[in-house]
């Protein structure tokens, strides 16, 4: 495969930039993934498909650290990772949002936001103690970074509103402004369109096409909406029963026929 | 009509992160610190001092203290009592060992032993959950007390089991022993209760509080935002500590003066702090002040009214403060989790909109 | 059989049967907590009130009277009539199931679907109002409590098993009531585990313990069923509350015992029955040849913490606890 090449809509995708590799998780006896490879590419949006309980939220937790799976290697930037708690993963530069809104509901959107950027301050407790000084400097260049994203994800009226308060499409949006806060070098969505109505579907793809555009960000998202995968994504794995039955792009997909038999069901004979 | 956020505007993010964002607020508060610094100090008397002022100092810090572990990082602790009598014994050591150091450095020392013996019985809180870890510190409370009692170092040998503050002067002022002013003891926990709430304030607007929320509110999230679990726990554990540890130095010090470990600092005072807490607001550093001054208040007030005015026997009133604590803790957690605090806060959100509410 | 070896088999002996009776309180604090949820911290001061109420009933105290008189200056004390033990154990038994009910209506309705901790606070305010509550109803001086348990300890025993050592060994020292006690209290577990698995009551009762929408969704009463396990709660408190004051006397100290119960459960788990059981025994046992074996080396007085630690240790081990259903945490 080229090392880079242009899409159809002018944006340029570069090299390899997570290599999963014959990765197999088990729970138990159950084989929730089996033997799957992929990778993603820098700057691309690669989405993962399949029915119910085919095993792609296991993958994204694979991912994020979440889960440690018995055989496989997980690659990024080049280099094969060590097992990792979430929090390591996330100072890795990989952010994610979760299918059950996962926000502080305690904190304001602001401080919510904030929190996204934890991994990028740096000053120690004492230094926060007296507030004056370097963790002063660092609250408030952070918060500049953090006001940008509000901006871009249209957000600034609530900027104080605690989150316990919003309405669920809001939140949605809150925690993909926490995710991006991180300035991740690989963004992962767990649907981040379920329960939403068309109007709200509409916006969150816009918002993720401006972050792949504006920031370059590389995406993986699991998402069930057909229609908005196929319009969204670069390239699509498809998952059933924890197996790879298909990867290309959305076209390619569309005409395999092992695909089309997962989803509409096929006779056994 | 000058309670308003208009006409004031934040032109920096410095501004808009400041602890008083209403100027009259800030007004408010710094005629609060004139009054307590400038004129109370003029008029205070031994029963002011001894029966409501100091008390309510060093058990704010207290409150101060387990308000960052339970309220901000959501880890329940029983273990305050046996926290503050550490506290308690290293500035006893400390006082003897070293008589020619300043008590004020002996307090932050005990301060930071606290700390460590904190974080040392935060450890278990990675594996252990909730009301687990509940119960798990109360292991802290019934060890740490028990080693008091029956190591005879801690107590230098006395053959009372008590120990005794000696005699320590401030700029030439005497802060402990028999001979201490009333200004004298109020001055001191006044500027330690400052110092530390400005510390409080400071370490939970900014990153290192963040984290704590984070794992307060849910820890998955936390973790895949960047947040050690551990790492953070054992920071509130140990700052929180650090907290009650000054507070437990300060009340046998400057307060007591002679302190027998189970009577002074039993799980009574676990429990006493722990309401101090709840009724004040968890989570709220003035909730802190709220919730020490009101249970500071509340037997004074009862024996005033009880005893004093109604001429019931003291029993009989220390049995229906009992009930009257009991019965105020369960109506706060049904009626305003957040406590005295949220009163305060809707009360300031009504007047801010005041006379216009829609 | 040497003496030592033998005097080490009566600490275990005492330490079992300290243990039912650990068990015993620990297994009110599982009926509740599985029911709804709550951990009940008030279960050792329910016990106090309920072994002060007994004895208020027996002697024909009158409630409230130290404040009666304080207020209208009147000078009564009792009514002047006994009241025999069965009856006032049953009189007892309704106090503590209309304590049950209010308990239900005027705190724990208003706290449904708050968090597990919060509810535990609202249980050490319980645990505050009881106290003071019992203190103002019935006086707060150490009372005797005459139910006619038998009292000291078994010369039989003492002497059928003084044979079996040396000279240095006089047969085991043991207090009747202690087995008195054991025997109630292995009667008492078995009947609640039997009425849990096999009354209709026990059935619902674990429903609402599994899923509470879905106990609600098939027509069960949660209302009734906390009514219920807060009343059964009661009776055991009743139980260990006779049985603890029997021993040492109606007195604040008896609360405490709920504060012996929580290291038993954090052992045992906080759900399962035979883990309350089988932890009772363990710490029971455990803190008794402690105290004999190492705590007359650092002090003694052991008793205090050796339990907590034991259970903190444990528990960075096994955060379930030996019986509890393993934790999965889903993302």
């Amino acid at each position: 495969m080229k090392d880079s090449y242009v899409t159809p809509d002018g944006r340029t995708i570069g090299g390899v930039l997570m290599d999963m590799r014959g990765i197999t998780l088990r729970f138990g006896g159950v084989e929730a993934i089996k033997d799957i490879s992929f990778d993603i590419r820098e700057g691309e949006i690669r989405a993962i498909i399949g029915p119910n309980g085919a095993g792609k939220s296991s993958m994204l937790n694979v991912i994020s650290g979440f889960y440690h799976p018995q055989e496989g290697e997980v690659w990024f930037r080049g280099a094969k990772r060590p097992t990792m708690r979430p929090y390591d993963v996330a100072r890795q530069g990989i952010a994610r949002t979760f299918q059950n809104i996962a926000l502080f509901e305690g904190m304001s959107v602001l401080d919510n936001v904030m929190c996204g950027r934890l991994t990028h301050m740096k000053t120690g407790i004492f230094s926060q103690a007296l507030w004056h000084g370097a963790a002063q400097r660092e609250e408030v260049e952070n918060r500049e970074a953090v006001e940008r994203i509000i901006d871009f994800l249209e957000i600034q009226a609530i900027r104080k509103t605690p989150v316990g308060r919003l309405p669920y499409g809001l939140k949605k949006r809150v925690e993909l402004a926490r995710a991006l806060a991180a300035e991740p070098k690989l963004l992962l969505l767990d649907e981040p369109m379920a329960g939403m109505n068309v109007e709200e579907k509409e916006d969150m793809s816009r918002f993720i096409l401006d972050v792949n555009d504006e920031f370059g960000t590389t995406i993986a998202l699991i998402e069930h909406d057909m229609g908005v995968v196929m319009d969204l994504s670069d390239r699509v794995v498809v998952m059933d029963y924890g197996r790879k039955i298909g990867d290309g792009t959305p076209d390619e997909v569309r005409g395999n026929q092992e695909v089309i038999d997962a989803y509409l069901g096929v006779a056994h004979d | 009509m000058f309670y308003r956020e208009a006409g004031d505007f934040k032109t920096s993010y410095e501004a808009d992160s400041q602890t008083f964002p209403i100027k009259f607020d800030r007004y408010r508060f710094w005629a609060v610190l004139a009054v307590a610094y400038l004129v109370i100090p003029f008029i205070i008397n031994d029963y002011w001092a001894n029966a409501i002022l100091v008390p309510f100092l060093i058990y704010t810090i207290a409150a101060i203290g387990l308000n960052i572990l339970t309220g901000y990082c959501g880890q329940v602790s029983l273990g305050t009592g046996g926290f503050m009598a550490v506290g308690a014994y290293a500035m006893y050591k400390l006082m003897t060992a070293f008589p020619d150091v300043s008590v004020v450095i002996h307090v932050f020392l005990a301060g930071g032993i606290t700390a460590v013996v904190g974080a040392a019985f935060g450890l278990p809180s990675l594996r252990i959950k909730g009301f687990y870890l509940a119960v798990a510190t109360l292991a802290a409370q019934f060890f740490l007390v028990w080693l008091f009692n029956k190591v005879e170092w801690f107590y230098n040998y006395s053959a009372s089991g008590q120990i005794n503050a000696p005699e320590r002067f401030v700029g030439g002022i005497a802060v402990t022993g028999p001979n201490t002013d009333a200004w004298a003891k109020y001055m001191i926990c006044l500027v330690f209760v400052t110092v530390c709430a400005i510390v409080a304030r400071n370490l939970t607007r900014g990153t290192v509080g963040r984290k704590w929320m984070a794992i307060r509110d849910m820890d998955i999230a936390a973790e895949i935002i960047g947040v050690n679990p551990l790492q953070a726990k054992l920071s509130a554990f140990a700052v929180s500590s650090f907290f009650i540890g000054i507070s437990g130095a300060l009340f046998f010090s400057v307060y007591l003066g002679a302190v027998e470990v189970g009577e002074a600092f039993g799980i009574q005072k676990s429990f006493l702090v722990l309401f101090m807490v709840i009724i004040g607001g968890l989570g709220s550093i003035f909730g802190s002040f709220a919730g020490a001054g009101f249970l500071v208040l509340l037997p004074v007030a009862l024996k005033v009214i009880g005893v004093d005015l109604l001429g019931w026997p003291t029993d009989i009133v220390a049995h229906l403060q009992l009930v009257i604590i009991g019965a105020l803790i369960m109506f706060f957690l049904i009626k305003e989790p957040h406590g005295l605090a949220q009163f305060w806060r809707i009360a300031k959100e009504k007047l801010r909109l005041w006379p216009f509410p829609y | 059989m040497s003496a030592d070896f033998l005097y080490g088999i009566e600490v275990i002996l005492n330490g079992l049967m300290a243990g039912v009776l650990y068990a015993l309180v620990a297994l009110g604090f599982v009926l509740i907590f599985k029911a709804s949820g709550i951990f009940n911290y008030a279960q050792g001061v329910m016990a106090l009130f309920a072994a002060l109420t007994l004895v208020g009933i027996m002697e024909g105290q009158v409630p409230f009277a130290h404040m009666i008189n304080a207020i209208f200056g009147t000078e009564i004390h009792h009514f002047g009539w006994h009241v025999p033990a069965l009856l006032a154990i049953f009189l007892t038994l309704c106090v503590m199931v209309a304590f049950a009910w209010a308990v239900q209506k005027f705190v724990f309705r208003h706290l449904v679907g708050q968090e597990p901790i919060i509810l535990f606070m609202a249980t050490i305010g319980l645990a505050y109002f009881l106290e003071g509550m019992g203190d103002l109803m019935w006086g707060s001086d150490i009372k005797t409590l005459k139910v006619g348990l038998p009292q000291g300890g078994s010369r039989w025993i003492e002497d059928m098993t003084s044979g079996l050592g040396g000279d240095d060994f006089y047969g085991f020292f043991i207090d009747k009531l202690d087995m008195v006690a054991t025997v109630v209290a292995a009667i008492l577990v078995m009947s609640l585990i039997a009425f849990a698995q096999y009354s209709k009551q026990g059935r619902a009762m674990r429903a609402v313990a599994d899923d509470h929408q879905a106990a609600l969704s098939v027509g069960i009463s949660l209302n009734f069923i906390w009514v219920l396990v807060w009343s059964l709660a009661g009776l055991v408190a009743l139980v260990a509350g006779v049985m603890w004051g029997a021993k040492s006397g109606v007195q604040f100290s008896l609360s405490l015992i709920a504060l012996k119960a929580l290291p038993v459960l954090m052992l045992g788990g906080f759900t399962s029955i035979p883990g309350a059981i089988v932890g009772g025994l363990i710490i029971g046992v455990g803190e008794k040849l402690f105290e004999y074996t190492i705590g007359g080396m650092i002090g003694g007085a052991t008793e205090n913490w050796f339990a907590y630690v034991l259970a903190l240790i444990f528990l960075v081990f096994r955060p379930q606890g030996l019986f509890g259903e393993k934790i999965i945490e889903r993302v």
